[in-house]
């Protein structure tokens, strides 16, 4: 049987009632005694009998046509083939569901794949693949530069004006015109893309490093041409996704050619340069933000305008304005998304795409706006909160947000802020700054399978992914909470398309929906359980394995006759209502006041994102949020060769990711909360809402200890110094 | 080529290429898959493993160089039911999400407990004379060369500071 639920109303609080205490409570994660002892395998770390080893060949042009010369490495130690067929330019984007664009023998980036070639040994691929021939015909109208790009393109189901911008700014007491720039960043997820392909007959298993396996199956069936039945997908345990893997890859697909091709199992790994060029990368910006304020520091209008960049065809672009939509208040609200078609890596989703980059400049223009009205940038940031949507007229459906700017100002010690400069420990200045954080909250449509045993024991079953996020966690107290079991008793199988389709990882959404899915599938049991205990369901107590209801107590296992399965499904609804995560980020840095370095010496993340499902995992999702804010605001860039648009720094020695020593103190506080609107558990998405806002206090708290503005992100020593 | 490897006190012989890193002749060759290909350049730590009791990056060296050394991964540190403290305590802490940096980070930190204990400074010790403090700098220093894109650099620092003394940081070291 299955339990549906389309999320059109409000549903009970059943976690609140279940008793186990399985949930919230900070519990360590399943899988961990796997992952510290190296047992955990991950796609790259399977193999095949018979199985050989492809390595992608990279476009060494940025734009033109190009002819391989199979004959120049075809006697090559090991040669089996070297395939050009069905190649994707670069991964799907998130939710794509069908082949991304498959250019034959066009190339439009610089490091793009367009072959991959098989041998006998990794060794082997390799070598052939550095010494293959290709004739390149160049075409010379190239546009790889951001900077001097002109072709922009308003997109315009993007923009809206409301009310009159200009007119607000004219009339105000403060506002604020800013221009501010971010860099494109990579996820640079910890293993790169791997994929190991093996036909038998007209079907295709494919162990890959994918985030969305239900999407992922039809963007490999369609890239190949084949039936999506014909395809299953298995990603048990992935290293890290942030975006890169939400989309079908070409390891994927080009392993899944060749071992077509050559009726053997073939594993493609992506070298770490692939991750860096053939998969996506999150556009660099131009952003300008206008606030207007009356002499109070009350919003009267808001401009959010951004120019970004993607692959011709690609129809994939940020969504930097998000958050301004909702944030904050102001009658007049104008918004445009501009796109340049460049010659460069696709850009796609990269961690909390939108918020990410346009709570930065959202968030320093709020920084400036105080400083410019006089007003506590925590005071102006509560008063400017609006009782509803500003553009929809819609309620919240659950929004802490001043709780959690004035809660955390107590915790951080927010009082002791001093004004720029004027704080000073040995050569170091050093400054406060908070920012508001604010995540959109989705929930997509979930199935999952949840069946009890007589023996007390659980299976918790879905093609739901875990990427570190802690779904094998969740959705295990999900279903002890839910069964009245003690978590351990619980398995949960994920990354296999032949279980029901959940979500995936993306978006911050899966935890609340494959977790709802879970949530449904147990509700259904329990309602039988209730029946063979002969009570109302709503009468039922499950703890630790004994069924409590209309004055009967009995062993859940003297109830069962056998396995009781029950599949949930929850879809979303129709809802009149605005929903986000919401929270507040306070850092405070040091600056050296000779070299312009920053040091983050502590941070506060409080978050309100509904119920909190495992504050354990959580916090390590918030943390990483916190710690991408600090790669934000100081050290990542994507440097591209502006005649070529190569990806200059396309490794993890000159793309700079956070280290060990970068992180000082932080602090997370979760605030207890439930959304009635989010689905029937009352979760809001966590993963993104860490990041969102993080890097604008950080930059913020720069101003305040020096006097130094940067808007041109990252704030590299050479933007602080010069000011100082 | 042929040659003997010794890993976690077993020996194999192995016909491998010359090109073959000792990364992959253990992933590939011998399924020790613990060991993990984050870079294979030598910029991540993902591959992290001991050889004759010094951490190295495993992607950055031929297999065919360690004829008679002895090489240790994560396989030989402890296996689920019997952990060693250091894996209990990023479980405990969580010291890991995704989990793919994570042998390495745990590798890292065996190798770096017995750093500390033979006095080696580091680039955050002030006095390069004296036994260096096992305080959260020092640490934090000595495993930034352990990329973790998690980010559970807190849950990283707070195990190893729990398990260090369980792991045989000398007295000097711990206090």
């Amino acid at each position: 049987m299955t339990e549906h639920l389309k999320m059109d109303k409000i549903q009970p609080r059943l976690l609140d009632e279940t008793g186990q205490g399985a949930i919230t409570k900070p519990t360590p994660r399943p899988e961990g005694p796997l992952k510290v002892s190296g047992t955990a395998r991950y796609a790259g770390e399977y193999k095949a009998e018979n199985m050989a080893q492809g390595y992608l060949v990279r476009a060494g042009i940025t734009k033109g046509t190009f002819k391989i010369d199979r004959d120049s490495v075809k006697d090559m130690p090991g040669f089996l083939g070297l395939f050009t067929d069905h190649m994707i330019r670069n991964s799907a984007q998130g939710t794509a569901n069908t082949n991304p664009v498959q250019p034959g023998p066009q190339i439009q980036y610089l490091g793009q794949p367009i072959a991959v070639v098989v041998a006998e040994t990794f060794e082997q691929a390799r070598h052939i693949a550095h010494a293959v021939k290709v004739d390149y015909q160049r075409e010379d109208d190239a546009t790889p530069d951001f900077s001097t790009a002109t072709n922009f393109k308003e997109q315009e189901k993007k923009s809206l004006s409301q009310g009159d911008l200009e007119q607000a700014m004219a009339d105000a007491a403060f506002t604020v015109d800013a221009t501010f720039t971010t860099s494109p960043h990579n996820s640079a997820a910890m293993e790169p893309h791997t994929a190991l392909a093996t036909w038998e007959g007209d079907k295709v298993t494919v162990r890959g490093s994918l985030q969305m396996l239900k999407y992922n199956q039809n963007e490999l069936a369609d890239s190949l041409g084949i039936p999506a039945e014909n395809v299953r997908l298995l990603s048990h345990y992935i290293g890290g996704g942030f975006g890169s893997k939400l989309g079908i890859d070409a390891a994927c697909v080009s392993a899944a050619v060749a071992s077509r091709h050559l009726g053997r199992p073939v594993r493609v790994e992506m070298h770490r340069n692939n991750v860096f060029e053939a998969v996506v990368l999150r556009t660099p910006s131009r952003q300008r933000v206008r606030l207007a304020a009356d002499k109070d520091g009350n919003l009267l209008g808001v401009g959010h305008e951004n120019w970004q960049s993607n692959l011709p065809d690609e129809t994939f672009s940020e969504p930097i304005d998000t958050a301004t939509h909702f944030l904050y208040g102001g009658d007049s609200r104008t918004y445009a998304t501009h796109v340049a078609r460049l010659n460069r890596p696709a850009s796609g989703s990269v961690r909390a795409p939108g918020e990410a980059i346009g709570m930065l400049a959202l968030e320093n223009a709020m920084d400036e706006l105080a400083e410019a009205a006089g007003i506590d940038p925590i005071d102006l940031r509560v008063r400017n909160i609006p009782e509803v949507h500003p553009e929809s007229g819609f309620q919240y459906s659950s929004r802490s947000l001043a709780q959690c700017l004035t809660e955390g100002a107590d915790r951080f010690g927010w009082s002791d802020r001093k004004a720029p400069k004027e704080r000073r420990e040995g050569e170091w200045f050093v400054g406060m700054g908070v920012a508001s954080a604010a995540r959109t909250n989705i929930l997509m449509e979930s199935k999952a399978r949840v069946t009890l045993n007589p023996d007390g024991t659980a299976l918790v079953e879905t093609d739901m992914t875990d990427i570190g996020t802690g779904t094998y966690s969740i959705l295990s107290l999900i279903a002890a909470e839910m069964l009245g079991l003690p978590s351990d008793q619980v398995t949960v199988e994920l990354g296999d398309t032949d279980l029901p389709h959940a979500s995936g990882s993306g978006g911050s959404w899966g935890a609340a929906s494959s977790g709802s899915a879970v949530f449904l599938g147990a509700k259904a049991i329990r309602r039988k359980i209730a029946e063979r205990l002969g009570c109302d369901p709503d009468a039922l107590r499950l703890q630790d394995g004994i069924a409590t209801g209309g004055n009967v107590r009995r062993p859940i296992s003297e109830l069962l006759d056998g396995p009781v399965t029950e599949e949930g499904h929850i879809e979303p609804g129709k809802q009149e209502v605005t929903q986000a995560g919401f929270g507040a980020h306070f850092a405070e840095v040091a600056v050296n006041s000779v070299t312009g370095e920053v040091r983050v010496q502590r941070m506060l993340a409080v978050m309100a994102a509904g119920r909190i499902l495992n504050e354990q995992t959580a916090q390590s999702q918030v943390w990483g949020g916190q710690i991408w804010g600090v790669g934000t605001a100081l050290t990542e860039e994507i440097q591209h060769d502006h005649r070529t648009g190569h990806v200059v720094n396309n490794d993890l020695a000159e793309y700079h990711v956070p280290v060990n020593l970068d992180i000082g103190d932080l602090d997370v506080l979760f605030v207890d909360e439930r959304d009635d609107y989010a689905n029937p558990m009352q979760v809001k998405g966590i993963g993104e809402l860490g990041i969102s806002g993080a890097g604008a206090a950080i930059t913020n708290a720069i101003y305040n200890a020096c006097g130094v503005r940067v808007r041109d992100y990252p704030a590299t020593p050479d933007k602080i110094f010069p000011h100082l | 080529m042929e040659i003997t490897l010794n890993v976690n006190g077993e020996s194999h012989r192995l016909d491998i290429d010359t090109r073959t890193t000792l990364l992959d002749a253990l992933r590939n060759h011998l399924d020790l898959t613990g060991s993990k290909k984050g870079c294979d350049h030598g910029q991540c730590g993902a591959c992290t493993m001991l050889v004759n009791g010094r951490r190295i990056n495993g992607c950055l060296t031929l297999a065919v160089m360690h004829e008679d050394d002895e090489i240790t991964t994560i396989e030989g540190v402890g296996q689920p039911g019997a952990l060693s403290p250091l894996q209990k305590a990023f479980v405990k802490h969580d010291g890991y999400q995704c989990g793919y940096c994570t042998p390495g980070q745990i590798m890292s930190a065996k190798g770096m407990i017995d750093e500390f204990n033979m006095g080696w400074p580091s680039n955050v010790t002030d006095d390069l004379t004296a036994m260096p403090d096992f305080s959260r700098t020092e640490i934090k220093e000595r495993m930034s060369g352990n990329l973790c894109r998690c980010s559970a650099y807190p849950g990283i620092c707070a195990a190893i500071t729990e398990a260090a003394p369980d792991e045989g940081t000398s007295k000097e070291a711990a206090e």
